[in-house]
């Protein structure tokens, strides 16, 4: 491996960086990247469960009522790890970087107090929800929903609006080092903040959507084809497809704003180590000692995607700085994939509705199954490179133009240890999110329709439910 | 009043609410980890996932809350703890995050034995983190996060009035949700059941009464700026909260659980606000005053429009779940 390459990869080993820095990153990564995972299914879920409720409920539609209990029996695992790795970040945001929290504490937070309004709003009715399977009047119980759904969005809004904040800072100034002039409202009802944030819900609505479809479309390929395993697949996928149709557009209007925001992302995006006018699209390829090697080049056609023109050039790296370059190799690898794999789901959806409108069922096909099964985890490593795009074309700063990561790291270097047991802990949790996942689908399949409190028999007799059918999830 | 005044006052009825609702969930830990065997401790076990089920994560905001309160509202001083008290912040997070998933996984979990493997991490965890976050305050009020970097790792929240801070925390914990608990059997005919908790719950109520004077003592040496307070301004709220306290476990003795419910709450409320009143105005014990402390002034007037909205976005709702899950359909079922 070439020096510039491991520089990237490794820089804190071949000396470049402070300590303590290499080791926040990396937390910071693993822990937002798992909870992005969670909080995907905070933002999509209630809306999916709420459609397959609503049928049950007032289409008289059974089935489709036992799949919005079971999905919320699911959501109540779901959830409260999202919480709890949420709450991992809310300390960590302090702990690894009081270069930031410090000084930019107040420029940042006041969306963070919002998104925290929203949690309450999400957690008190989902505990409604939740809890109220039999025992609150069928009508009511489906509308404690919406709430839940709404705050899942404005939250999620008031997170992304702080990071469209460091990538294209609004509403302070800085005057001799000092932070003044903050207007934290800025970032709110900032344009930028608005395109993110519709992106990434979109994302949540692929993320979640193909994942569950997927989950019966494994059934089915086991042969269990039976209306459940159909509605289950079909609910989600609806949500889904029309998500990855949006996607691809979305993404493109966001990417045109990064031109002026942020160059070097682009730059990085696009692999251009120069300026060319017009600009190809490089597809593939990695930059090895300063040289694009391995790439397949389309003349023209990086200044239309990236710019919306045939002539305005991509900026390219000889234009930046050394020290302002974002890891060009990360960025663009991790970018291209995301679209690429937002591409493959557009077309693929775009040709199942089609030939499903032509009258042939695809579900027959093994194929279809299989690529059904595969959609949810793409999109997954979708959302994550997309993530890993933005957040590493951003390098090196922290809030873009303003604050450098260096700076905003702490001088800890025990925070290694601290990476290693959160490693160890998310490793435990998902084996146990698994493990339980997994259980309670056998169980199910066995026709243990309410999952009985595992305390054995006698559990049944304290604040115990009587009749099973009135169980709510929590089956005490 | 001042914008700062008013932000920390938010802040402090979050840490007021937390101790509340919070310690009363962190507290059912302490009962689930001693009801005995699978087999005998299943009729608790089941109360405490009942009781705490619909509302632990509505009341594991209030942690948030107060984090996000601080770090837009006091920026500095946020900075300066989070990198002083790393490891006790660590420590009760890593009960947080283990106590909610394995409350969640024990739920669903499909054998006895990974259910009893779920249950003790989540009792267990459920005491380790009031004690820290109890060393935290400790910290906090004894003077030893500094204004700004970081202050001792260690001798930071290991030292008197942090370790007793801990033991309050989870006594204190432990006793609200004793008398929460056996009021919920006793609302649910589990005659048995309530004779059982209300005898710990006297037992806790009595030792936690004890340790929370005892503890004035070396407090008194350890943290001279909190004492003084202690003794001083907030003391009639720490008399009101030994009456409260004192009332609380006659009531349960005397099998009134209802009322007891309101004393012990009056109890706890009423030390932590001794807490706040005795360390006032200082947010940093004899580092940094609140009036000092603020972030933009901007920021604080945007943070009392969420405390606002939050008055009126999120406290009927959550009344309104909290008498839904009082209801005779939700108790009985
Ligand atoms: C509120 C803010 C925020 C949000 C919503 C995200 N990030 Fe971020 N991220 C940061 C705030 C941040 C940060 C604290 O500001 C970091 C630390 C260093 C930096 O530049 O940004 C960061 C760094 C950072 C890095 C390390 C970059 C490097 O190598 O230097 C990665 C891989 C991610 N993030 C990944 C993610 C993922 C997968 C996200 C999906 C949820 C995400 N980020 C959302
Ligand atoms: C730095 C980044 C982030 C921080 C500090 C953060 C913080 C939190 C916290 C504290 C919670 C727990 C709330 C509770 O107890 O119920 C939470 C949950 C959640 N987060 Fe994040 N979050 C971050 C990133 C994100 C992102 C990028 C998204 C979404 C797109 C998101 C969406 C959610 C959702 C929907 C939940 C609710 C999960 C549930 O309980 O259903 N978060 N987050
Ligand atoms: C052809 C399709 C796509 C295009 C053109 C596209 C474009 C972009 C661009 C330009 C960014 C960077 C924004 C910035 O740095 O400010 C981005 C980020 C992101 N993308 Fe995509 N994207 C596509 C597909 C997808 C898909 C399929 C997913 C997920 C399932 C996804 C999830 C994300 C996420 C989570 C981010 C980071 C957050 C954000 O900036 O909103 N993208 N995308």
């Amino acid at each position: 491996m070439s020096l510039s390459l491991l520089q990237e990869v490794l820089p804190h080993a071949v000396g470049l960086e402070p300590e303590g820095l290499l080791p926040a990153r990396q937390q910071m990564a693993l822990s937002l990247g798992w909870h992005i995972i969670l909080a995907s299914f905070g933002v999509a879920f209630p809306a999916i469960i709420w459609a397959a409720h609503w049928r049950g409920v007032y289409r008289g539609d059974d089935v489709a009522l036992n799949l919005a209990r079971r999905w919320a029996k699911v959501s109540a695992v779901l959830f409260a790890i999202g919480a709890v790795s949420g709450t991992v970040l809310s300390f960590e945001m302090g702990l690894l970087w009081p270069g930031l929290m410090g000084p930019y504490g107040d420029v940042l937070g006041l969306p963070f107090a919002f998104e925290g309004l929203s949690f309450f709003v999400e957690a008190i009715f989902l505990g409604m929800y939740l809890y109220g399977w039999g025992r609150v009047p069928p009508k009511r119980h489906l509308l404690m929903l919406v709430p839940m759904a709404i705050a899942g969005v404005v939250g999620s809004y008031c997170v992304i609006s702080v990071n469209a904040r460091m990538n294209m800072p609004v509403g302070f100034r800085v005057e001799d080092g000092q932070v003044v002039d903050v207007d934290p409202w800025a970032v709110l009802f900032n344009p930028g903040a608005i395109l993110q944030f519709a992106h990434m819900w979109v994302a949540a609505y692929m993320v979640v959507g193909f994942t569950v479809a997927g989950v019966y479309a494994a059934g089915m390929l086991r042969g269990r084809r039976d209306r459940h395993h159909r509605l289950g697949f079909t609910i989600p996928f609806v949500f889904a497809s029309a998500a990855a149709v949006v996607q691809p557009f979305l993404g493109h209007v966001l990417g045109l704003r990064i031109a002026e925001a942020q160059p070097a992302k682009l730059a990085a995006f696009e692999l251009a180590t120069e300026t060319e006018s017009p600009s190809p699209l490089r597809l593939g390829g990695l930059l090895i000692d300063g040289e694009v090697r391995y790439s397949l080049d389309i003349p023209g056609l990086g200044s239309i995607i990236a710019r919306n023109s045939f002539t305005k050039p991509v900026q390219g790296l000889e234009t930046i700085a050394p020290a302002d370059r974002p890891p060009v190799n990360i960025t663009h690898v991790a970018f291209q994939s995301m679209v690429g794999i937002g591409t493959l789901l557009f077309v693929a959806v775009l040709v199942y509705w089609f030939v499903r409108w032509r009258g042939r069922d695809l579900l027959d096909h093994r194929w279809t199954l299989r690529a059904a099964v595969a959609a949810g985890p793409l999109a997954v490593v979708a959302m994550e490179a997309g993530w890993i795009a933005t957040e590493v074309g951003r390098q090196p700063w922290v809030v873009y133009g303003y604050l450098r990561t260096p700076d905003a790291a702490g001088d800890n270097p025990q925070i290694w240890i601290l990476l290693v047991a959160t490693a160890v802990l998310y490793t435990g949790l998902t084996v146990g999110a698994v493990v339980v996942l997994r259980s309670m689908a056998r169980r199910w399949r066995a026709g243990e329709e309410d999952l009985p409190s595992p305390y054995g028999p006698e559990s049944a007799a304290a604040g115990g439910a009587s009749r099973p059918h009135d169980r709510g999830p929590e089956a005490s | 009043m001042t914008l700062e005044l008013a932000v920390a006052v938010a802040l402090f009825a979050g840490v007021v609410a937390y101790a509340l609702f919070g310690g009363a969930d962190f507290g059912s830990g302490f009962y689930d980890l001693t009801a005995g065997s699978a087999h005998r401790g299943s009729e608790l076990r089941t109360l405490v996932d009942h009781s705490i089920g619909p509302v632990w994560e509505a009341n594991h905001v209030w942690l948030i809350y107060i984090l996000v309160m601080w770090w837009t509202g006091f920026p500095e001083s946020f900075a300066s703890a989070m990198s002083t008290l790393i490891l006790p912040m660590l420590l009760a997070l890593l009960g947080i995050v283990l106590r909610g998933s394995s409350f969640a996984f024990r739920k669903f979990a499909p054998t006895i034995g990974q259910a009893r493997l779920y249950g003790a991490i989540f009792a267990g965890s459920s005491l380790i983190t009031p004690f820290f976050l109890g060393t935290v305050a400790g910290a906090i009020a004894s003077g030893r996060v500094p204004a700004q970097g970081r202050g001792d790792l260690w001798s930071s929240w290991l030292n008197p009035t942090s370790l007793l801070g801990g033991v309050i925390a989870v006594g204190s914990s432990a006793f609200l949700a004793g008398v929460f608990l056996t009021a919920e059997a006793h609302h649910a005919d589990r005659g048995a059941l309530t004779a059982s908790l209300r005898r710990r719950t006297l037992a806790v109520g009595a030792v936690t009464g004890a340790v929370v004077f005892a503890a004035l003592i070396p407090i008194l040496h350890d943290a001279p700026t909190l004492a003084d307070g202690l003794t001083g301004r907030a003391a009639p709220l720490i008399i009101a909260s030994g009456l409260a306290g004192a009332t609380a476990l006659a009531l349960v003795a005397a099998r009134r659980y209802g009322p007891a419910r309101i004393s012990a709450v009056a109890a706890v409320a009423s030390v932590i606000s001794g807490w706040g009143v005795g360390q006032y105005p200082w947010l940093l014990v004899d580092e940094v005053r609140i009036a000092d402390g603020g972030g933009a002034d901007a920021t604080l007037a945007g943070l009392l429009v969420v405390v606002g909205l939050a008055g009126v976005l999120v406290l009927p709702p959550l009344v309104y779940l909290f008498r839904l899950t009082q209801s005779d359909e939700w108790v009985q079922h």
